[in-house]
């Protein structure tokens, strides 16, 4: 109402009356002294993502892959995905067993608002997330911790429930301050929207569905970046994103593959593509009569051809999938890449009774080769695909019928239909293949859509989640990647990179491997607390 | 005066308890599932966090008990916590209703007088080249929908020309709210829909003057001899203008809908823009405030509309309404 009564009626009428109508003779004045786009150094960046996230809060999610820029975690990443130190000064030391983490943290760092960090914060931060009244709808990726306790000021010490050997990874989540946190309700208090963290920047101010700001924190323990200015701007759109790049209004902006060519040509912008661990895949549930033969499967892994979808749907930004894992990641298991072979394809549904009497599609015992396929309304990526999918599907008789819905409707035929699923988290590979493939976790929430069921897969999954050796560890896993070639649960099609386009005017632009998630803390400004303005 | 207020007030409860109960009940019979939406693409969330976060995040009952406790809980204060922005109803409708008051209402006063003023001189020369171009106009924009010309309007401004930001309520690198930032950020989205309101204005008012300046009292002046000026404004204008009263109330309605697309179109932080948000991510508590807050502009506006016709007209008794 004080807005309203200070520039209300019609003296405001009058002032935007006015500005309509002589906008057209205004010179633009938007810049505030920086430039944009031009190409020279500067130490803002105004960045333009797709989605904001809901809360600013680690402990009900904000951050938890690490690169939130307000917090820290105990760990962090490189760019190569290594772990490295962050609040503790080490990376953890490992009982024999694998059933203790014992982590001892950097003196002296301090929260944006002066109280020092200290153990008590990180065992706060852990246990409220663990809390069963609090809703972090991630907490089950920390389910394996028993207790997590202090050890004096510096020192804490996670135990395990049983030997988890990717755990360390997991510590990479951002600390929160108990102190600030103090009696809120963690769901709902005012820490989501105003949160103090260790972090290189200090969130100055947050308008929902607009934008995010933050500031350099000039006392941060890692030294003073010199990029001053973070700001977010929240624009879900992809196309004003592209205009808004183009007219100055931003630096830098996640943007599809189509949109990014035309930035090709411009001058003092860069296109940086980023490789992910994002795939797209069709989940082919296992109690479809169809979806659910080994045959069936191994030929729709042989007729699909994703060197096409890669040209054709990603305008050659990303890599055909054969499982969770990307191809250059040295985790994927060498040799099991499938050639686009549909006359092998079709050998293996003749020889395995499925055939062609006639008509277009096969049929077996009387149950004709058919089965529907899904994906989220809305997805133009995933439209795409499933297309794709079926058209490559209907060349060796099988009759796929592509239909799309919201998640809603989708969750509840996910036994029965397949769905064009997206998924990927780099960071190690029993993340992804663990909720992707465990018999146990079939039609468990989101684990498991495709209701895969494999003991022999199994036996290696917990092998390799339970094994602190990496030789084991990387045997387990090649193990499961080729036993997964053999019995498809899904079709793995692409993996898709992430493209940014950019103002080229810092020195240190990286990027790191990325999760499905992207735009906010994964991008080309993961770290951007360590680029140097060029001068 | 006094009197119908007061007996508007007493109608508006029921009212109100009917809208709500009714958001409730289309609530409870939506496929939509709030955990799902809260949920996001966390795709690693596992069945025994699913329930727990329903345990969490659902009301207990029927919609019927829901809505129930929703009131008690509205009336001790507490309009409940948003679902979709993690921070408590009151707080987000608090962030947000000024900036959206402030667009509403300086595009209805925009369109008031702007469509009073063209509506006027249409209806001065019926058939004139003015009256067909305002007319043509009115008409053409009626049938635009306001999202198109949102649309439209950043193409034209913020990226043909350059000369008004596209969205937002300052410049992306900036959180500090100016007046000059103010004002060009709020250009485009108040001019919008000041236009998406203007036709039904000025089409009604040209009807309104134009019927009147045919009536005997008017022609009665004329052939007394009286100027045209003071015929318009001292007769024609009086009763010309009335239905136009009732019509600033009925498109009070309208007005909101309009902001709920042009809010969302130019990212400007109102509760329009909330609203959407509220609605695609089925944040039920959000949604439950926002509905009773419309549905009091609503009755707001008809009863404004109906203390103004009595005013502005001797012949209407309010305590007759």
């Amino acid at each position: 109402m004080t807005v309203r009564r200070r520039y209300g009626g019609g003296v405001v009428a009058t002032a935007v009356a006015a500005v309509v109508a002589t906008a057209g003779c205004s010179a633009p004045s938007d810049d505030d002294g920086d430039g944009g786009g031009g190409g020279g150094g500067q130490d803002s960046v105004v960045i333009g993502i797709a989605n904001e996230p809901e809360t600013l809060s680690p402990l009900l999610g904000y951050g938890k892959d690490g690169n939130s820029k307000i917090f820290d975690g105990l760990l962090r990443h490189d760019d190569e995905l290594g772990l490295e130190p962050a609040l503790a000064t080490e990376l953890p030391e490992i009982s024999e067993d694998g059933l203790t983490y014992r982590y001892t943290l950097r003196e002296g760092v301090a929260f944006s608002d002066g109280e020092p960090f200290t153990s008590a914060d990180v065992v706060f931060t852990y246990e409220a997330i663990l809390d069963e009244g609090t809703n972090n709808p991630a907490k089950g990726e920390l389910d394996a911790i028993e207790s997590v306790v202090a050890d004096g000021e510096l020192g804490v010490v996670f135990t395990l429930e049983y030997p988890y050997a990717p755990f360390a990874e997991r510590t990479v989540l951002p600390i929160a301050s108990a102190a600030a946190v103090g009696d809120q309700d963690v769901n709902t208090g005012a820490y989501n929207t105003e949160p103090v963290g260790t972090g290189p920047y200090v969130l100055t101010d947050w308008s929902p569905g607009e934008r995010i700001s933050l500031t350099a924190n000039a006392d941060y323990w890692g030294g003073e970046p010199e990029v001053k200015r973070v700001t977010m701007a929240v624009i879900p759109d992809d196309d004003v994103r592209a205009t808004r790049l183009r007219s100055g209004d931003l630096d830098a902006a996640v943007l599809p593959p189509n949109l990014a060519e035309g930035f090709a040509d411009e001058g003092g912008m860069i296109t940086v593509n980023a490789e992910s661990a994002d795939f797209r895949a069709v989940t082919l549930p296992s109690d479809n009569p169809v979806a659910g033969d080994q045959a069936v499967r191994q030929a729709l892994d042989l007729a699909v051809n994703r060197e096409l979808m890669v040209e054709s749907i990603l305008l050659d930004a990303g890599h055909p999938a054969y499982n969770a894992i990307p191809t250059a990641s040295p985790w994927f298991a060498e040799g099991t890449e499938r050639e686009f072979d549909p006359e092998e394809a079709g050998r293996i549904l003749d020889e395995a009774g499925w055939t062609l009497d006639g008509g277009d599609t096969r049929a077996r015992d009387g149950e004709r080769a058919a089965f529907t396929l899904w994906y989220p309304a809305g997805d133009r990526l995933r439209q795409e695909h499933a297309l794709a999918y079926a058209s490559d599907a209907k060349d060796i008789g099988i009759d796929i019928t592509v239909e799309s819905g919201s998640w809603e409707i989708i969750e509840g035929r996910l036994a029965e239909d397949a769905v064009l699923s997206g998924g990927g988290d780099p960071a190690d590979p029993d993340f992804q293949l663990y909720t992707l493939l465990y018999s146990e976790l079939a039609g468990n929430g989101y684990n498991n859509m495709a209701h895969y069921r494999n003991p022999a897969v199994d036996e290696q999954l917990d092998a390799g989640r339970r094994s602190g050796d990496q030789a084991e560890r990387e045997a387990a896993y090649e193990a499961v990647q080729r036993e997964l070639a053999e019995d498809p649960g899904y079709t793995f099609l692409t993996h898709i990179d992430h493209v940014y386009v950019m103002a080229d005017a810092w020195d240190g632009v990286t990027t790191q491997v990325e999760p499905h998630d992207h735009g906010l803390g994964h991008g080309p400004w993961w770290n951007v607390e360590e680029w140097r303005v060029r001068s | 005066m006094a009197r119908l207020t007061g007996r508007r007030l007493l109608a508006a409860v029921p009212v109100l308890a009917l809208v709500t109960l009714g958001m409730f009940a289309v609530a409870a019979a939506s496929p939509f599932d709030p955990v799902r939406r809260y949920v996001g693409d966390a795709s690693s969330a596992s069945q025994e966090t699913l329930d727990a976060l329903r345990a969490n995040l659902s009301p207990d009952g029927t919609f019927v008990e829901q809505w129930w406790s929703w009131l008690g809980s509205v009336f001790g204060g507490d309009l409940g916590q948003s679902l979709s922005l993690r921070q408590p109803v009151s707080q987000v409708i608090a962030e947000r209703v000024g900036w959206s008051l402030l667009l509403c209402g300086v595009a209805f006063v925009a369109s008031v007088l702007l469509g009073t003023a063209l509506g006027v001189l249409a209806a001065r020369r019926p058939g004139g080249w003015l009256d067909r171009v305002v007319s043509s106009l009115s008409y053409t924009l009626q049938a635009a929908p306001p999202f198109w010309l949102a649309l439209l309007a950043i193409w034209l401004f913020a990226l043909q020309l350059d000369v008004l930001p596209a969205g937002g309520l300052t410049e992306p690198g900036s959180d500090t709210v100016t007046f000059g930032g103010l004002v060009s950020h709020l250009a485009l989205p108040a001019a919008v829909l000041t236009i998406s309101q203007l036709p039904w204005f000025v089409l009604y008012v040209r009807q309104g003057v134009s019927d009147a300046l045919h009536e005997d009292p008017v022609r009665g002046a004329r052939a007394r001899g009286i100027n045209e000026r003071t015929v318009l404004t001292g007769h024609a204008l009086r009763s010309g203008l009335l239905p136009v009263l009732t019509l600033v109330g009925t498109r009070i309605p309208e007005l909101i809908t309009g902001a709920l697309l042009v809010e969302t179109v130019f990212s400007w932080p109102g509760i329009a823009s909330a609203t959407v948000r509220a609605a695609t991510s089925t944040d039920f508590p959000l949604l439950a405030a926002l509905t009773a807050l419309s549905a009091l502009a609503v009755l707001a506006g008809n009863l404004l509309a109906d203390l103004l016709y009595g005013l502005a007209d001797p012949r209407v008794d309010h305590n007759e309404m």
